[in-house]
């Protein structure tokens, strides 16, 4: 125990950039990648706005080779991308000379081909395909099969929206065991008509960008993504000679117990959490820089990880943004493309500004950061909060 | 590193396996090709109102922690880690189907809550009011697998001292009819005893939810140690054999050294082989199989820990569940293979405690 996890490689694919240089550009500059739905046929386009990749599901297969006959869903096509451009950043030749493992997260799964064929099934063997790629654990079977990982540790992990946050808690402590030298941690999710029904019924989608952290915060826009990082033991950083983008140093996972979908009025999981990460990283509260919020946009959210940010910082509050304005809130693989970008934050000594931010919430008086800031940071504390009362906190630092 | 026992059981299957003090006493016929849950009386452990709004798999999720909390005679857990390969299916059946049948109109949030995978662990915490950590594994037939690593990790490391651990599954009849048109499930009815003489492809599918108290203190309450859990993303049937060998070495034991071998065949034609592999490499260790009982689904492999755990605890096999006709006057090590469809292997080792 007491060792450190290294992360030697990232990927990500999302609505502002299909690598990790095309998000930093987006972030610094303040492009959001918000927009009216193309891909999806609903009768809710001119209801809300979402975070849409740009690339079609041919385009991808194109990209990662695939036969015709594949049965990829859009989370796995996206899935492969990230963790493929991961593992190129971690400058992995040969998976097998360390053990490796796969830890992803998806709450969608291939529910974007079953509510596409869902009677189709019944009728028309071109699209039974897709059957098997229905639940949640095949598009991180096939993200295992394109990384090359056979005969080892490969899982996925669905809290709603805490699900990558907790993949890459997972990763961490299977490292610090001892139990695997290498692991790719993250999360896809792609939008479905199932999520845009879902979240419209819970009357917490905004029909304009959303805005995190405003007194007139409207809801969320959904935003589709994956992202995947490479983390590695103190053995391997060593043996190859690794350089180190940043180390999970904390992390801590809670539940609310208190809604099925909406959070405590005082953040209690949330607290729990970002207190629980400070302990495992043994750090104090004054020792964070940088928060990089869960901040959905919805009344409930903000209102709750605001109050829990201020019980468990006091009076000194760090900075603190949320990025969810730039990508749509990607689900699943939320907590991974905010491991992407806290890595980048530490890296660049970067913070990114809180988009749309005009009017003070009322509730209390700490106000997200909203111009691009430059600052020394040593480390970043990430939150990710989701239905079933999941709470979870990653803390990300740039030394061991 | 301290030692992990299961010191609790709660099990809903297609077997009246609800009541603790009985073991598959009575076998419940059938003559199908998808098999439900026995069910216990709901409103015993649930008010009726609130049991009304519940998809089945959050019932008998809840219904099995609790049976496994009274009989570990504890109130709260550090920790709930459930294991679920498709969640409350029929919720996530009802909401899409409503989406295409009303187009997207007059829609309810109710199914698409109870269609988040996380919901009958998040259901469990609020029942018990536990702030504590909460996972779910949505990995195919080592979801529940997953859950128990998981929790293994965190009590070998004295992170935590009871985990309420488990695996559910419904069925859902959309599901069900588009996974017998690709030979998923068997074309033909099938009894009991005659599932392993079938011809055909496909398995006989069936729901349930096993939940345990896993502590890594023992109590009188307990039934067996859980050495170890491992699983496997791919394995190929050559190399099983030799996995199972390294994975019993690992722990210092060899073929010789098992009272029991637990297989998870389910009667397909195309994958029992990896079963069959097994049987060879211990054909002189007792053998014995559950799918016939339970049904196949994505946690089925969780009610095969549970027939160990009962076997250890009473140190009786019963007649039923035996594959080969080999005896043993003790059950002290006993290990658990499954596999889904030639994917997500995974072996986990129990010793009497």
């Amino acid at each position: 125990m007491g060792k450190g996890v290294a992360i030697t490689g990232m990927g990500i694919i999302s609505a502002i950039g299909n690598n990790v240089a095309e998000n930093y550009q987006s972030l610094i500059n303040a492009q959001k990648g918000i927009s009216r739905v193309k891909k999806i046929n609903t009768n809710h386009v001119n209801d809300i706005m979402v975070g849409e990749i740009a690339f079609t599901n041919t385009e991808m297969e194109q990209q990662l080779q695939l036969p015709k006959t594949n049965n990829y869903s859009r989370t796995a096509l996206l899935g492969a991308l990230a963790a493929k451009e991961a593992f190129k950043n971690a400058r992995i030749k040969d998976v097998n000379q360390y053990k490796t493992g796969l830890i992803s997260a998806t709450s969608v799964g291939g529910m974007d081909m079953t509510e596409k064929y869902f009677y189709d099934y019944l009728e028309n063997p071109e699209t039974q395909k897709y059957i098997e790629g229905h639940h949640a654990g095949d598009s991180t079977q096939k993200i295992a099969e394109q990384l090359g990982i056979k005969e080892s540790l490969v899982t996925t992990i669905s809290t709603a929206c805490s699900s990558a946050a907790n993949a890459i808690m997972l990763g961490a402590r299977l490292i610090k065991a001892g139990k695997l030298d290498r692991v790719v941690v993250g999360g896809s999710d792609c939008l479905s008509k199932f999520t845009i029904n879902g979240f419209k019924t819970l009357m917490i989608l905004s029909d304009t960008y959303s805005t995190p952290f405003d007194d007139n915060r409207k809801g969320l826009n959904l935003g589709e993504a994956a992202a995947f990082l490479v983390l590695e033991s103190d053995k391997v950083v060593e043996a190859e000679n690794k350089p180190v983008l940043a180390y999970v140093k904390g992390y801590g996972n809670a539940n609310d117990a208190f809604h099925q979908t909406a959070s405590s009025d005082h953040g209690d999981g949330a607290t729990l959490a970002m207190e629980q990460a400070l302990k495992v990283a043994g750090y104090a509260p004054s020792d964070i820089d940088y928060i990089n919020a869960h901040g959905t946009a919805t009344g409930n959210n903000d209102l709750s990880e605001g109050r829990a940010i201020i019980r468990v910082f006091g009076n000194h509050v760090p900075d603190f943004s949320s990025t969810k304005a730039y990508t749509g809130h990607t689900l699943a693989a939320a907590g991974a493309i905010e491991a992407v970008y806290s890595v980048l934050a530490l890296q660049n000594n970067i913070i990114y500004p809180n988009l749309n931010f005009k009017t003070q919430m009322k509730e209390f008086n700490i106000t997200p950061q909203l111009t691009l800031k430059e600052k020394e940071l040593k480390t970043v504390l990430s939150n990710s909060l989701g239905f079933g009362g999941n709470c979870s906190t990653v803390i990300f630092s740039k030394e061991q | 590193m301290k030692n992990v026992y299961i010191n609790s059981v709660g099990s809903i299957s297609a077997q009246k396996t609800f009541d603790n003090t009985e073991f598959l006493n009575e076998i419940t016929e059938y003559n199908d090709n998808v098999i439900f849950a026995v069910n216990p009386v709901y409103k015993d452990y649930i008010p009726p109102a609130a049991a009304r709004r519940m998809a089945k798999g959050i019932k008998m999720g809840i219904v099995t922690s609790k049976i496994a909390l009274k009989e570990a005679n504890i109130n709260q857990v550090d920790a709930i880690i459930t294991g679920t390969g498709m969640g409350c299916v029929r919720d996530s059946e009802k909401f899409v189907s409503a989406i295409i049948d009303n187009d997207e109109q007059y829609l309810t949030p109710t199914p698409f809550i109870q269609s988040t995978h996380n919901t009958v662990g998040g259901q469990i915490a609020l029942e018990l009011n536990c702030k504590g950590y909460n996972f779910t594994y949505v990995h195919s037939s080592i979801s529940f697998e997953s859950a128990v690593m998981d929790a293994l990790l965190q009590l070998q490391l004295d992170e935590a001292k009871h985990i309420l651990v488990g695996g559910v599954d419904e069925l859902g009849d959309h599901t069900t009819k588009i996974h017998k048109i690709i030979n998923h499930i068997k074309p033909e009815a099938i009894t009991p005893t005659n599932l392993l003489k079938s011809k055909t492809e496909g398995a006989v599918f069936g729901e349930g939810a096993n939940f345990f108290v896993l502590s890594n203190e023992k109590s009188n309450t307990s039934y067996a140690e859980i050495v170890s859990v491992k699983t496997y993303n791919t394995l190929k049937q050559e190399a099983l054999k030799q996995q199972a060998i390294a994975f019993l070495k690992e722990h210092d034991l060899s073929t010789n050294d098992l009272d029991l071998l637990i297989l998870g065949n389910n009667g397909d034609v195309n994958f029992d082989a990896y079963y069959h592999t097994l049987s060879e490499t211990f054909s002189k260790t007792p053998q014995a199989y559950y799918k016939h009982l339970s049904g196949e689904f994505n946690t089925a492999s969780s009610f095969g820990f549970w027939l160990a755990s009962k076997v250890i605890k009473t140190q009786s096999l019963p007649e039923i569940v035996r594959l080969n006709g080999l005896q043993t006057s003790q059950y002290k090590t006993v290990l658990l293979y499954n596999q889904y469809r030639g994917e997500n292997h995974s072996f986990t080792l129990l010793r009497q405690c």
